[in-house]
């Protein structure tokens, strides 16, 4: 039996169908996460010009160096940030775990992950919550900066005003994250794209959730790294 | 007449009706007014809200320019009537220096956002992307249907920015830190500058749902055979003018943020070491105002594309339709628009040279600012090359188009000399700025948007608007746009700063005031024409000449395959199939042959 409409048409670029075999949301996405690596470009870019501008710098060691229960004089360095961060990259592979669910249309496991995803997000952000709040409470907020620079000298406030403004844009991200899994989590229950024969929807919203893990590592080894 | 039967046989596939390809097909669904005029999600009436919020502001941001102009004119007379019309803000018939300050900054803003950013592409991309790419509507026309409320909003806070007690902002449409970023700079800093704030965030929120759609429209909805290489060059630069938004309004919108920031809680990333009068040593340290300026202009340059691109393709689509003659070198139409689209990212600096920039860097910001002349020369000679022996219909579009490309040439030259950073140390903020971007940008755009405007309005609105007004609007347009702007040139060679309320006490500039009187006057003149523009175009909507034919120009295009009145959904039954290019004009003895015409055995195919 002949199948004459195998006769692949490769021309994926002459009108009547996506050249990159994409729906448009798909398409969507992209050029926005495009979009919003500017954004985060551009504030890391400022905080780079502005930090390499000035005389000294704080030393993340000294200012990130407690975690939720620690004494006063506890010195754990970066510990506390390193497991918010294997969280949100715990989140990303449970949320590839879902969008392979999706793709194979298994709704329980779809479910599942979308639930350890939201869990990790939302555990991420009651990290961020307790750092913010105990650097608040060591004097730190926009405006105000209670950390000398790394050679002993007085530091600018630039160092907390760009600390919580980028962490603070990102975790604005990363709660938008959140919501959109939760109404994913939403319309998977209710059947929504079952109805419509696949779970796109999920695939974007995972889209989204890995480029906020991505930025994350940026952030991180912006400010707690260098 | 013949028009009609070649239109008719490159439609005639389309007439099986039947088989719907799309959810929201060409039957046309009960519509309420309110899901029709206002909350409408049909591509081209969002195009015409965007217009008609557009020729708002245009005839605001214009009425601005006029009353600052009667300030630069007579800088000693007082006019009664100016304190009845704006109260305090002329006292005695006076306009005040704060007033001035304030018209300049949000005649600045709305001209390039409101009008030639929104009006402009807003406009025409919604227009013409789904007509022109054979698409029933945007990608996501939800989407799009947001994307002018958040505008609708945008424009309605910065409306109201002009009412309150101290003034809308009065710092510079840049609005450089610290007048931007100090509540106590002056009165315009405080609540106006906040409220201007806002309105940008929300433009920028509009522009990117406008800008993803435009371009996800463009690059996935393309009918049946519209290969990239066939699209015409409308759609290129509605593409390029996308991709620039999308790229770079994020980054504007950082910095406004860390503006913000800035005035509200306490930061200091723009400031350093400052002093207020009156106030005394502000303890903000460590910041930079240069880096608002790199946020900026990485976004203002690109900007100035985002407003031209748009006039580029539709003045190459309608020079290439009244010549009769296919567009002269469309690849290299399309390249140069690449170009310049990549360029445009590059140059920003060459706004700073004197800002504090290194000079070493500097240079390389002269390099690839000047390179951009060398894509925008290849447009130029292909708009003339086009026109070269063509048999020319001087409609009030073409008109507008020959105005747009002697606007860009004038313009694009002085845009050399303000390349080189050197010269740039005398011209930087003198009147010769002024003179150049009116020309090579405002102008341009305009006339770009007049020309679509008066192209497409038989496609907008089933009517002609009326040629006798529109030919009185174009040239008396025409000719006071350079009597206004061309002799700014002498006044900024002579070191004229732009910005200043009052030249009377240099003695330098005083040979200048009977020319300052005459700009304004023309000036004057040219904004009364507009009205009558205004009253052409919603006079026309009624009463103007019915549109008989389906293809009034002749063109090749698919737009012109709808409906006279196309309804949601665009063409009735199946969307038609692309067979060629979109500029085969003159071609084998034919006066032009439509896009959706087969190619015929033996003829040769141009793309």
């Amino acid at each position: 039996m002949e199948t004459t409409t195998v006769g692949v048409d490769t021309k994926w670029w002459n009108g009547g169908k996506s050249p990159f075999n994409v729906e448009y949301g798909k398409l969507m996405m992209w050029y926005f996460l495009m979009s919003d690596s500017f954004t985060f470009g551009a504030f890391l870019i400022a905080y780079g010009t502005v930090r390499f501008s000035s005389n000294g710098w704080p030393n993340p060691n000294e200012v990130f160096k407690s975690y939720p229960g620690a004494g006063e004089a506890t010195n754990a360095p970066l510990v506390f940030v390193s497991i918010m961060t294997f969280i949100l990259i715990v989140s990303s592979v449970t949320m590839v775990l879902a969008v392979h669910a999706g793709h194979e249309r298994n709704k329980k496991k779809v479910v599942t992950y979308l639930i350890w995803t939201i869990l990790g997000g939302l555990a991420f952000l009651s990290c961020q919550a307790w750092e913010w709040n105990h650097l608040h409470h060591e004097g730190a907020w926009w405006g105000r900066n209670p950390f000398a620079n790394s050679d002993g000298t007085g530091s600018s406030t630039n160092f907390t005003n760009f600390f919580f403004t980028i962490t603070g844009f990102h975790g604005f991200h990363v709660l938008s994250g959140v919501v959109i899994n939760i109404v994913m989590l939403i319309m998977t229950l209710l059947d929504t794209f079952e109805k419509k024969g696949h779970y796109l929807m999920i695939e974007k919203a995972g889209l989204y959730w890995h480029f906020v893990d991505l930025v994350w590592v940026f952030v991180f080894t912006c400010f707690y790294l260098l | 007449m013949s028009n009609e039967q070649i239109v008719h046989t490159g439609t005639s596939h389309g007439t099986i009706h039947g088989a719907d390809d799309h959810g929201h097909g060409a039957h046309h669904h009960h519509e309420t007014f309110i899901t029709k005029y206002i909350f409408s999600q049909d591509h081209k009436m969002i195009a015409k809200q965007f217009l008609i919020t557009g020729m708002t502001w245009a005839v605001l941001g214009g009425l601005m320019s006029v009353l600052f102009r009667i300030q630069l004119a007579y800088p000693d007379q007082n006019f009664p009537i100016l304190e009845t019309l704006l109260g305090h803000w002329a006292k005695g018939g006076h306009i005040t220096a704060e007033a001035y300050y304030a018209l300049v900054t949000i005649h600045g803003t709305v001209m390039v956002f409101f009008v030639l950013t929104a009006g402009l592409s807003g406009t025409f991309s919604n227009f013409l992307i789904p007509l022109q790419v054979g698409a029933r509507d945007m990608a996501s026309p939800f989407m799009n249907m947001l994307s002018y409320w958040f505008f609708f909003t945008s424009a309605l806070i910065m409306l109201s920015s002009l009412f309150v007690e101290t003034g809308p902002f009065s710092g510079g449409w840049t609005a450089y830190p610290p007048l931007s970023a100090l509540g106590s700079a002056s009165p315009g800093s405080k609540t106006g500058m906040d409220l201007w704030l806002i309105s940008m965030a929300l433009f920028v929120v509009s522009q990117l749902l406008g800008g993803l759609n435009y371009i996800a429209t463009i690059l996935n909805m393309r009918t049946k055979g519209m290969s990239m290489t066939r699209l015409p060059l409308t759609i290129w630069a509605f593409f390029f003018t996308a991709v620039l938004g999308v790229l770079s309004f994020p980054v504007l919108l950082s910095g406004f943020i860390l503006l913000i920031f800035d005035r509200n809680f306490g930061t200091s990333f723009y400031l350093s070491d400052i002093f207020v009068n009156g106030i005394g040593a502000l303890p903000n340290e460590g910041g930079s105002p240069i880096l608002y300026q790199h946020l900026f202009w990485f976004l203002g340059h690109p900007e100035v594309y985002i407003i031209i691109l748009p006039g580029m393709g539709m003045v190459s689509e309608i020079l290439s339709t009244n010549s009769r003659k296919p567009i002269f070198g469309y690849m290299a139409m399309i390249g140069s628009l690449f170009a310049i689209a990549i360029l445009s990212f590059l140059v920003w600096a060459h706004h700073m040279f004197v800002s504090g920039l290194n000079p070493f860097l500097g240079s390389f910001f002269v390099l690839l600012t000047l390179l951009i002349a060398v894509p925008s020369a290849i447009k130029v000679f292909n708009w003339l090359t086009t026109l070269w022996r063509g048999n020319i219909r001087f409609t009030p579009a073409m008109l507008y188009s020959i105005g747009f490309v002697s606007m860009f040439i004038s313009g694009g030259l002085t845009g050399i000399w303000l390349g080189n950073s050197a010269l740039d140390i005398h011209l930087h903020d003198t009147y010769f700025i002024i003179a150049h971007f009116h020309l090579v940008m405002g102008v341009a755009g305009i006339f770009g948007m007049y020309a679509g405007i008066y192209h497409w309005y038989p496609k907008m609105f089933g009517r002609y608007m009326n040629n006798t007004l529109a030919y009185i609007h174009f040239w008396v347009t025409f000719a006071g746009a350079y009597l206004i702007f061309w002799p700014m040139h002498y006044e900024g060679l002579a070191g004229m700063p732009r910005r200043y309320y009052d030249y009377t006490n240099w003695e330098s500039f005083k040979m200048f005031a009977g020319l300052n009187v005459f700009i304004s006057i023309v000036a004057i003149i040219v904004f009364a024409v507009q009205l009558l523009f205004l009253f052409n175009f919603f006079y026309s909507m009624y009463k103007g000449r019915k549109v008989a034919s389906q293809n009034p120009w002749g063109s090749t295009t698919l737009e012109w395959t709808t409906p006279i009145n196309p309804g949601h959904g665009n063409w009735v039954g199946e969307i038609p199939e692309v067979h060629r290019w979109a500029y085969d004009y003159g071609k084998d003895g034919k006066d032009f042959i439509a896009q959706t015409t087969p190619v015929g055995a033996g003829e040769t195919v141009n793309h």
